[in-house]
C-alpha cells in the first residue's frame, strides 16, 4: 500500500481548492515546508499570508479576513494551533462562528525526533470541546482531500488534524467523504474497534490478526469527531457488544472520550481506549514511538482480546 | 458645514452618547462606565463623522469597519451605533439582560453593526488586521479602525498584530489608543507600565499621532491624517479621561467596572444635561 502523510495531501488539496474558488487564502506562521502550504504559496503568492511566529495574530488574522467573505485555512503545528492559540480559536472564531479552518500539521507522538514540545495528544480534546467546531481527523489522504473540500464549504469554524509520517492510503478515488459519517471499513460479529486518524490502518491489521483466530471484528473510521456519528457508534454497539478505540492521542478527551459518552448515554457495552494514557511523548523514531506507547494492531488486538 | 459647526454637533451627539451610557449602566446594574466615558468622543467621531457607513445596510461590503478590541467599552458601542440607527434607543435598556442582543461584551451575530465578537482582551488588532487585508485583496478602498485600551496593549499579541500591520503596510487602518491611564489594579503605569506609548508604535513601523482625546479637532485632523498617510498604518495616541464627562467618576479607577445606582445616576446625568 502506498503512503502518504496527510500533510502532504493537505498541501495539494489546498492548492486544488484554490483553483476553484478565489476566496480561499493560506495563513501560516514560519513552517510553510512542513505543513505543505509552501505549494498554494508558490501557486497563489498574493492568497498566501505568513504572518511569522506569532500564532495568536494569525488566528485573529483569519479572523478578520472570514468576516470579508474569504475563507482562510490556517496552518502550523498542532501543538501550537490548538495550545498557544486556544482563546484567539475559542474568543475570535468560535464563538462568532466565523469560518476559519484551522489545518494543524504534526499533530501526534509520530513528529518523531522533535520530542514531547511538539507532540500534541490533547489537540483533539481542546477542538472538541468548542462549541460550532467541526473536527475532521482524516485516516488518509483521499479523506485528507475530503475535509479540506468540506472544510471549506462548512460556513464555520473546522479543525483538521493532519499528521507528519506517511500513512497508507485506504480509500480509492471514489469515496465520498461525508462530514459527520463514520465509515464502516470492515463490518463484524464479536467487537468493533472504532478509529481515528493513522489508527485506522492498525485497527485493520489487528482485524487481520483476529480473524486468523476466528475472532470477527469490525471497524469504524470516524473521521469526523465532532459533530459525532452517534448512530453508527451505537449500532455498532448493538451489532458487536464491545467496543475498543484507538487513537494517537490522550484517552483523555479524544475519541475514547467521546466514544465512552456516547455509550455511557445510549447503548453501554464493554469497551476499551487505546491511545497515549495520560502521558507526554518523547523523542524517537514515529515507529519506535507507536510501539513504546502502544499505538499498535498488536495493543488493539490485545484489547478486543481481553474484553472477549 | 465649518469646522465650529461640526465640532458643536460632534460634541452634542457625544453628550446623548454619555447620557446613554449612563442610562443603560444604571438599568443593568454592572458594566464598564470608566472606559466606555473615555472613549465616548472617539467613537462619537467615527461614527457621526469618519466613518462611510449605511445603517440600513450593516452587511454593505464597502462599508467602513470598527473593531471595539477594548469590548468591555461595549456600551459606547452601543449607544454609538443605536444614535447612528442601527437599531432603536430604547433597546439599549436591555444591556447585558437575558435574551438581549446586547451582551455584556459585544456580540457580532447577535447585533448588526457589530464587526467581531470581543472581549478577551489583545484580539482585535489582529482582527482588523484580517479586515484591512481583505480589502485590499478584493481591491475595495474601506478603512479599517481599532480601539484598543492602555491596559490593553499589555497583551503580547498585541504586538505581533502591530509588526505584522507595518510588515504589511496597511495604509487603509488606523488604531486608537485610549490612554486614559487606569487600569482595573491601578494606574497602568504603576501596575505595568506601557511606556513610552508612542516611541513603541513607531519603533514597530507606525506612522503615529499624540493627541487629546476629547478635542474633537486634534481626532479628526489625526483621522484625516491617517487617511493620507500612504503605506504605514496609523497609531493615534489618544490621551484620555477615565470616566470624561461625569465629575465624580474622572480619573477614579473604581469607575472601571461598577455601575452607577440611585442618586449617583441623577447626578451623573445632571452633570450631563
Amino acid at each position: 500500500m502506498p503512503k502518504i502523510a496527510t500533510r502532504e495531501a493537505y498541501g495539494k488539496a489546498l492548492v486544488a481548492l484554490g483553483e476553484e474558488n478565489p476566496d480561499v487564502v493560506v495563513l501560516d506562521a514560519d513552517l510553510a515546508k512542513s505543513t505543505k502550504t509552501i505549494e498554494f504559496k508558490k501557486r497563489f503568492p498574493h492568497r498566501f499570508f505568513d504572518l511569522g511566529v506569532a500564532e495568536a495574530n494569525m488566528i485573529g488574522t483569519a479572523a478578520g479576513l472570514a468576516t470579508a467573505g474569504k475563507i482562510p485555512f490556517c496552518s502550523t503545528f498542532a501543538v501550537f494551533a490548538t495550545g498557544r492559540c486556544y482563546d484567539q480559536i475559542r474568543q475570535s472564531v468560535a464563538y462568532p462562528g466565523l469560518p476559519v479552518t484551522i489545518a494543524a500539521s504534526h499533530a501526534g507522538i509520530t513528529v518523531g525526533e522533535d520530542g514531547a514540545s511538539h507532540q500534541a495528544v490533547e489537540d483533539m480534546a481542546l477542538m472538541r470541546v468548542l462549541p460550532n467546531m467541526t473536527v475532521f481527523v482524516p485516516a488518509d489522504a483521499v479523506e485528507t482531500a475530503g475535509a479540506v473540500r468540506a472544510a471549506a464549504e462548512a460556513g464555520g469554524p473546522v479543525y483538521i488534524r493532519l499528521g507528519r509520517s506517511g500513512v497508507p492510503v485506504l480509500h480509492g478515488d471514489d469515496f465520498e467523504f461525508v462530514p459527520g459519517r463514520a465509515v464502516e471499513m470492515r463490518r463484524g460479529l464479536d467487537a468493533t474497534i472504532i478509529a481515528c486518524g493513522l489508527m485506522v490502518a492498525q485497527a485493520l491489521e489487528a482485524v487481520e490478526q483476529l480473524a486468523a483466530e476466528g475472532i470477527e471484528v469490525g471497524v469504524l473510521n470516524v473521521h469526523t469527531l465532532k459533530p459525532l456519528d452517534v448512530q453508527a457508534i451505537v449500532d455498532a454497539a448493538q451489532r458487536t457488544g464491545a467496543i475498543v478505540t484507538a487513537e494517537e492521542h490522550s484517552i483523555i478527551g479524544g475519541l475514547g472520550s467521546a466514544v465512552a459518552e456516547t455509550l455511557a448515554e445510549h447503548y453501554p457495552v464493554p469497551m476499551l481506549r487505546v491511545g497515549l494514557r495520560d502521558v507526554f511523548g518523547e523523542s524517537g523514531r514515529p515507529d519506535e514511538l507507536l510501539q513504546k506507547y502502544g499505538l499498535t494492531a498488536d495493543a488493539i488486538v490485545d484489547a478486543v482480546q481481553s474484553l472477549l | 458645514m465649518d469646522t465650529e459647526g461640526v465640532v458643536a454637533e460632534l460634541a452634542e451627539k457625544a453628550r446623548v452618547i454619555r447620557r446613554h451610557i449612563i442610562e443603560m449602566l444604571g438599568e443593568a446594574g454592572s458594566g464598564h462606565p470608566g472606559g466606555s466615558l473615555s472613549a465616548a468622543d472617539i467613537v462619537t467621531a467615527l461614527y457621526f463623522k469618519e466613518m462611510r457607513l449605511d445603517p440600513t445596510r450593516p452587511d454593505w461590503p464597502d462599508r467602513d469597519r470598527f473593531v471595539l478590541s477594548k469590548g468591555h467599552a461595549a456600551p459606547v458601542l452601543y449607544a454609538a451605533l443605536a444614535e447612528r440607527g442601527y437599531f432603536p434607543t430604547e433597546e439599549l435598556a436591555t444591556l447585558r439582560k437575558l435574551g438581549s442582543r446586547l451582551q455584556g461584551h459585544p456580540d457580532m451575530k447577535k447585533l448588526p453593526g457589530v464587526e467581531i465578537s470581543t472581549g478577551s482582551l489583545g484580539q482585535g488588532l489582529s482582527v482588523a488586521n484580517g479586515m484591512a487585508l481583505a480589502a485590499r485583496l478584493d481591491g475595495r478602498d474601506y478603512r479599517v479602525y481599532a480601539l484598543l485600551g492602555d491596559g490593553e496593549i499589555q497583551e503580547g499579541q498585541v504586538w505581533e498584530a502591530a509588526m505584522a500591520a507595518a510588515y504589511y503596510a496597511l495604509e487603509n487602518l488606523a488604531v486608537f489608543i485610549d490612554y486614559n491611564g487606569l487600569q482595573i489594579d491601578g494606574p497602568v503605569n504603576e501596575v505595568l507600565a506601557p511606556e513610552p506609548v508612542p516611541e513603541k508604535w513607531r519603533a514597530f513601523g507606525w506612522h503615529v499621532v499624540e493627541i487629546d482625546g476629547h478635542d474633537f479637532r486634534q481626532i479628526l485632523a489625526a483621522l484625516a491624517e491617517g487617511r493620507h498617510t500612504r503605506g504605514q498604518p496609523t497609531a493615534i495616541v489618544a490621551r484620555t479621561v477615565k470616566g470624561k464627562g461625569v465629575s465624580f467618576m474622572e480619573n477614579r479607577v473604581d469607575w472601571h467596572g461598577v455601575a452607577p445606582k440611585g442618586d449617583q445616576i441623577v447626578q451623573a446625568l445632571k452633570e450631563l444635561a
